[in-house]
This record gives structure tokens, C-alpha cells and sequence, in this order.
């Protein structure tokens, strides 16, 4: 099974190269044996879904929604995500459902900071949900999570903690900024007003 | 990683000669030196880190600081011994910049030099009878129940009084608070110091008071640490009907703070669903705002000891920018007490070499890179010397506010070598690490390197396993360094 993958995976990569297409975006590839140094390994949550992990291997896409190419199994399995770096990058990475941002930007070596590992201990894993339509289809924060939002740097109306967004279905396409001492960007469907 | 995986390097690598490399060394191993370090690191393939602290154990504030009843906070303790084992990073324990080796020697050993060793001691009131007996500040108090070894000894007579004032209500007045409050079988199982565990145990404080110059919009606390003390249980909560009262400089405040509306709101509800009288032998907590202290009184039958603290009140006067600041109303009133914590903030402590503003008690810099005086020259820098997190900035923010500190600082090192103001691994050779620790043995220093900080984990999470409680830990100098030395 894995096997098969990781030769699916290097077709995959081959075809790329000869395409050029890598430079466009970027995408992770990691051997499986550096799971084991993920901060989040121990959490019974992340050791559930490495069975999930495996299968994001050979699914790098190119744009956040073509999901189209994928067997309908992992459709289910998993929605497309993409994350926008510090300085403007678009990363689009597949998640587990039930797995949470913030364990997905690791899994994914994706700069989001998590000092308290997912604890509601801290405001560092603070995304931006960049569409407000997104926004709207998430459950409300907890006072807990508004009490670490008070606290998060550069704070927008459609902040959340990424440890507190989990994959659903409907989520499929969300994007996340990963906000910047520097950049400023819009919302769509949202004008920011000063807090 | 394969080549696919090569990351874009945002910063022009300094040096990738492995036998040449850009020396650095951090001052201080708290979230503002392991910050930086992770960031250095990151950013300067060719760059080796040596992070040395004066005590023997790493961590700073996130080890002495952070209440034990807040172990989720701690978790990011996980993330900076993962940078303290990578191989081109070392910690070194148990060196005092200063006395140890001083900032001189350091600035010639090493191509750049960051100073992020926080702030070690308090600001003052500077009111009569501060020094009485009983008056201690909230600092010390913190460092006592978290086991700091220079904390060992303060000893709070918790025993004679039933009354405890506090002085602030920022978060660490709010954490100190929580301490004396919450039962002691809660605190049984956090890594509490145990000579703090037994004194809390032994404690007759059952009312304490929590006194701000300003009221409740301006309160400095967070939601988290405001929403923990409010709930602790059976604990009687008052705050004045009148305090509540708000101004439509206040509405203002409110409308361009989310937090201070939600600390309000969080006041406001608390004092709503309260009892008017506590019940018999309840636990008090009294909320004191517009009240600033004035004078500390000396007990008449036991001399040397504080009785009582005078009160001013206060009232708001704008100062623009929708700020408002506390001045005195020449009334006055006094709470008796037996123990007066004071937590008014932190300063920071300059070393021999260093420009500083007393003012400010911060370095003097320029997004990290420290100035040669406090004149406001911009151009004048202290080549290679550079300042993060409270000794930078001031005693002020979380954890994760040294995260940006820390990239500021970084980026300003990266700047400086990208436009050469800097001395170069090309230009000069630096002794680092090896001429620093010849320079410590000869002066017989007994370093603590990272593995005798295992040791000393180790240690205290297998006497900590004996009593049910995540870790114990050591909390004098003898021990810590005889484990280490082990």
C-alpha cells in the first residue's frame, strides 16, 4: 500500500519536474520516520490520524480545489487547505478530517508558532480566515479562546486559533493567513475596522 | 528533506564554513533568549549559538515566572530544549554576566552578542515604610512558590494576619492572589514549590486586597487569569457598585479595546451575581480600584512589621489619545494588614558596559540593536550588541509577545551582517565558545551545560512522582548544583 504510494509519489514528481510546475508552489515531502519528532506525537489525536497522514503523501495539489483528480474515498478523508505564509506564500496542504490546523501546519512543516501544543494556553497560533463566508461556517469561539484571541498579534474580526479550527467537510478550501508584523491584506466579504 | 523541501532562504546564509562560524552568544535562556535562538538559528545556517544564563536551570520566567497552576503555559518549555539540543546550540548554566565573565570579554569572543536576561528586580513606590517587615514585592513572592533558588529564602509570615493586600492588579497580582486562595489540595499536585505548599497550608490569610490606582476598564490584567480567580471556589468576590460606574471616557477606552471591554464585562457580571456578605469563614477577595497607596504603617506590638496601608483616592484625569491616569483626590482611607505584596512591576538591572535608561529601565535601541547613549542618537550603535524581550522592551506582554521581539531583534542581525557593519567570520576570527569556557575555567566558574540540566529534570521529575506532582523542584543552589554535578 505504501509502497505503491511513495512509487505513485515519485511519478508524481518526475512529471512535475518535467513540467516545471514545482516552482509555482510549494509542497512538503517527509519521510515518514520524521513524524516521530512532531511536537504533537504524543497526542492521542495526531497518533489516530498518521494512517491519514500517509495518504496526504501523494496528494500535492496545485491549486486548492481539485479534488476533482483524487479517488472519492480520500475526499472524504480529507478537505483541501491553504495556508498563506508571513511573507504572501500560498501553501495548500490536504487535511485529516477531525485533525485541527494547527496540528496540520506541523505535520506539514508550515511556520505556525504553538508554544502551549494546542492547550488554549497561548494566542501563538492565531490564522486569519481570509474569506468571511469561512468564517461564518465556524462554531463560535469559546470564552477560552476569545480570552487567548484578546492577546494575539494583529488581531482581525475573522481571527481564530489554529488549534481551535478542525477539519470538517464544509470547511473544504478555507485559507489561512498567518499574520505578519508587516503585511496587511484583506478579508474578502469582510471591511476590518480598529478594535 | 529532498530538494523539493529547500526552503527559501529569506536571509542571505552568513557563513556556511562549518570551521568559521558566526559566533553568537544569548544572555539569558527565558522565552526572549530561546526566541532568539530558534530564530538565529533558523535564519544563519552557518551560525553557532551558546545561550548562557546565570542560573543553573534554563527557561526563565516560564520556569520561575508562570504560576504552577498553569502547566499547559509551560508546554512551550517542550519546543525550546528541542532548540537547546540542536547541534549547532549549546547552553551553558550557571554563568552571572558580570561576574562570571563580563560583557566586555563576551563582546570579544563572540560576533554578536544578544542580551535578553529580562528584568531581575523591582520598581519601587518610593513611599514611607516600604521597607518595613511584611512588605514584600509580588516578584520575590512568585519566586518564592516557584522554588527560584535566590527565592528560598523569603519566607512570608503567612501565619500572624488574615489580611493580605496586594499592590496592582495586573496578572501577577492576580496569579499571587490565586495562590493565597485556591485550596491547597489544588495546589498539591502542580509543581509548587513544597516549602511554598506547606506555608500555604499552614496559611490564615482568608481575605485579601486587591488594590488599582485606576477602576475597572482600566484594569491590567487578562481574561484568562481574571475569569480563574473569579471562579475559584467558595471564594466571596466584592467589588463596589459605584467603581462600576462608567464615563464616556471610559466607553471610549472600551470601544478601542477588546480586552478592556471584556475584563469589564467580566467584572461587571462578577459583581452582579455575588451575595452582598460573605458567609461565615468564607474566603474574601475584594476589589479595590481608584485607590493608590500612600504610606505603610508599623505594627504598634510587633516592631519592625507593617499593620496597616494608607490609601489615597484617586480619580481619572485624560491625558489624550484616550488614555487616563490616576491622580490623587487628597482623601484618604487604610486597610489593615500583616503582609503587603507589591506588584507594580518589574525593572530590569544594567551591567557594567551596557548603555541603559534608569528612566525607561530598559537598553536604549533601535529594534534591538542597542544605542550607545540615551541622547536619542539613532546612529550611534553598539557594533554586534543587541538587546530582546524585557531588557529591550520593557516588563510588559506574554510569552508569545518575545516571539515578534525576538524576530525584530533578528532580522536587525541579519540586516547588519547583509550590509557588513559587522565584524565577519571573513574579517575576524572569534574564539566563542572555546575561549569562553577556558576564560570560566580559569576562573574556576562550574558551568552547568545542558546535560547537567537533564540531570537536574530528571531529578526533580522523580522526587516530583514520589508526591504525585509533575516535578519537585530544587530550589537551592546546593542542590541544584550538586545534582548537576552528578
Amino acid at each position: 500500500m505504501l509502497i505503491s504510494r511513495l512509487s505513485r509519489l515519485g511519478f508524481w514528481i518526475a512529471k512535475e519536474l518535467s513540467r516545471g510546475g514545482i516552482a509555482r508552489t510549494r509542497f512538503r515531502y517527509r519521510p515518514c520516520g520524521q513524524y516521530q519528532r512532531s511536537p504533537l506525537e504524543s497526542l492521542p489525536e495526531t497518533r489516530a490520524f498518521q494512517g491519514a497522514i500517509f495518504q496526504k503523501h501523494h496528494d500535492f495539489s496545485t491549486s486548492a480545489s481539485n479534488n476533482a483528480s483524487e479517488g472519492g474515498d480520500e475526499q472524504k478523508e480529507t478537505i483541501s487547505v491553504t495556508f498563506v505564509s508571513k511573507d504572501g506564500e500560498e501553501i495548500p496542504i490536504r487535511v485529516p478530517i477531525g485533525m485541527s490546523m494547527l496540528e496540520a501546519a506541523h505535520q506539514n512543516d508550515i511556520e505556525l508558532e504553538g508554544a502551549c501544543e494546542g492547550s488554549l494556553a497561548c494566542s501563538t497560533c492565531h490564522v486569519i480566515v481570509m474569506d468571511m463566508e469561512y468564517y461564518n461556517k465556524l462554531e463560535d469561539p469559546s470564552d477560552e479562546e476569545n480570552d487567548m484571541l484578546d492577546l494575539a498579534f494583529a488581531l482581525t474580526e475573522t481571527s481564530r486559533l489554529g488549534c481551535q479550527i478542525i477539519a470538517r467537510p464544509e470547511l473544504d478550501g478555507i485559507r489561512l493567513a498567518i499574520p505578519a508584523a508587516t503585511r496587511n491584506f484583506a478579508v474578502d466579504g469582510y471591511v476590518p475596522k480598529p478594535h | 528533506m529532498s530538494i523539493f523541501g529547500a526552503k527559501q532562504v529569506l536571509w542571505r546564509s552568513f557563513s556556511t564554513v562549518a570551521s568559521h562560524p558566526l559566533r553568537v552568544c544569548i544572555v539569558g535562556s527565558g522565552p526572549a533568549g530561546f526566541y532568539t535562538a530558534e530564530k538565529i538559528l533558523k535564519t544563519h545556517q552557518g551560525s553557532q549559538v551558546d545561550i548562557i544564563d546565570r542560573l543553573p536551570t534554563p527557561y526563565g520566567l516560564v520556569r520561575s515566572g508562570v504560576a504552577p497552576d498553569h502547566p499547559e503555559t509551560k508546554n512551550v518549555i517542550n519546543q525550546f530544549s528541542r532548540v537547546a539540543q540542536k547541534e549547532r546550540c549549546s547552553f551553558f548554566g550557571n554563568i552571572a554576566l558580570g561576574s562570571s565573565v563580563s560583557l566586555m570579554e563576551l563582546r570579544e569572543l563572540y560576533h554578536i552578542v544578544v542580551l535578553a536576561y529580562g528584568a531581575e528586580s523591582d520598581r519601587v513606590l518610593g513611599i514611607p515604610g516600604e521597607d518595613l517587615k511584611g512588605v514584600h514585592s509580588a516578584r520575590e513572592f512568585v519566586w518564592w512558590y516557584n522554588g527560584h533558588p535566590d527565592g528560598r529564602n523569603l519566607d512570608p509570615d503567612l501565619k500572624s494576619t488574615d489580611t493580605a493586600v496586594i499592590l496592582g492588579q495586573g496578572n501577577v497580582a492576580l496569579d499571587v492572589a490565586r495562590i493565597l486562595l485556591r485550596p491547597t489540595s489544588e495546589l498539591a499536585t502542580t509543581d509548587i514549590a513544597s516549602h511554598a505548599l506547606t506555608a500555604l497550608e499552614q496559611s490564615s490569610i482568608r481575605k485579601i486586597y486587591l488594590v488599582g490606582r485606576r477602576g475597572p476598564v482600566q484594569a491590567a490584567c487578562t481574561a484568562k487569569e481574571l475569569r480563574e480567580v473569579l471562579g475559584i471556589n467558595d471564594l466571596y468576590i466584592h467589588i463596589k457598585e459605584a467603581d462600576l460606574k462608567i464615563t464616556p471616557a471610559d466607553e471610549e477606552e472600551m470601544k478601542n479595546s477588546r480586552i478592556h471591554r471584556r475584563i469589564y464585562e467580566l467584572l461587571a457580571k462578577a459583581a452582579a451575581a455575588r451575595p452582598s456578605q460573605p458567609s461565615s469563614g468564607q474566603r474574601e477577595l475584594h476589589f479595590v480600584f481608584f485607590r493608590q497607596p500612600d504610606r505603610f504603617l508599623e505594627s504598634y506590638d510587633k516592631k519592625g512589621y507593617v499593620s496597616r496601608v494608607d490609601l489615597e483616592k484617586t480619580a481619572l484625569k485624560g491625558v489624550g489619545s484616550g488614555k487616563q491616569i490616576a491622580i490623587g483626590t487628597g482623601q484618604f482611607e487604610n486597610l489593615s494588614c500583616g503582609i503587603v505584596l507589591k506588584s507594580i512591576g518589574y525593572k530590569s538591572v544594567p551591567v557594567d558596559g551596557l548603555p541603559f535608561d534608569d528612566r525607561k529601565g530598559v537598553v536604549p535601541n533601535v529594534k534591538g540593536r542597542v544605542l550607545s547613549d540615551n541622547s536619542g542618537d539613532l546612529t550611534s550603535i553598539e557594533n554586534g550588541l543587541y538587546v530582546c524581550g524585557w531588557l529591550k522592551r520593557g516588563p510588559t506582554g506574554i510569552i508569545a509577545t518575545n516571539l515578534y521581539c525576538a524576530e525584530e531583534t533578528v532580522a536587525s542581525v541579519s540586516e547588519d551582517l547583509e550590509q557588513g557593519v559587522l565584524a565577519t567570520t571573513a574579517s575576524s576570527r572569534k574564539l566563542g565558545r572555546d575561549g569562553l569556557l577556558r576564560i570560566l575555567d580559569d576562573r574556576n566558574v562550574r558551568v552547568v551545560p545542558f546535560s547537567a540540566w537533564e540531570r537536574i529534570d530528571k531529578e526533580e521529575k522523580r522526587i516530583g512522582s514520589l508526591r504525585n506532582k509533575p516535578r519537585e523542584k530544587l530550589s537551592t543552589w546546593e542542590e541544584l548544583l550538586k545534582v548537576a554535578s552528578e
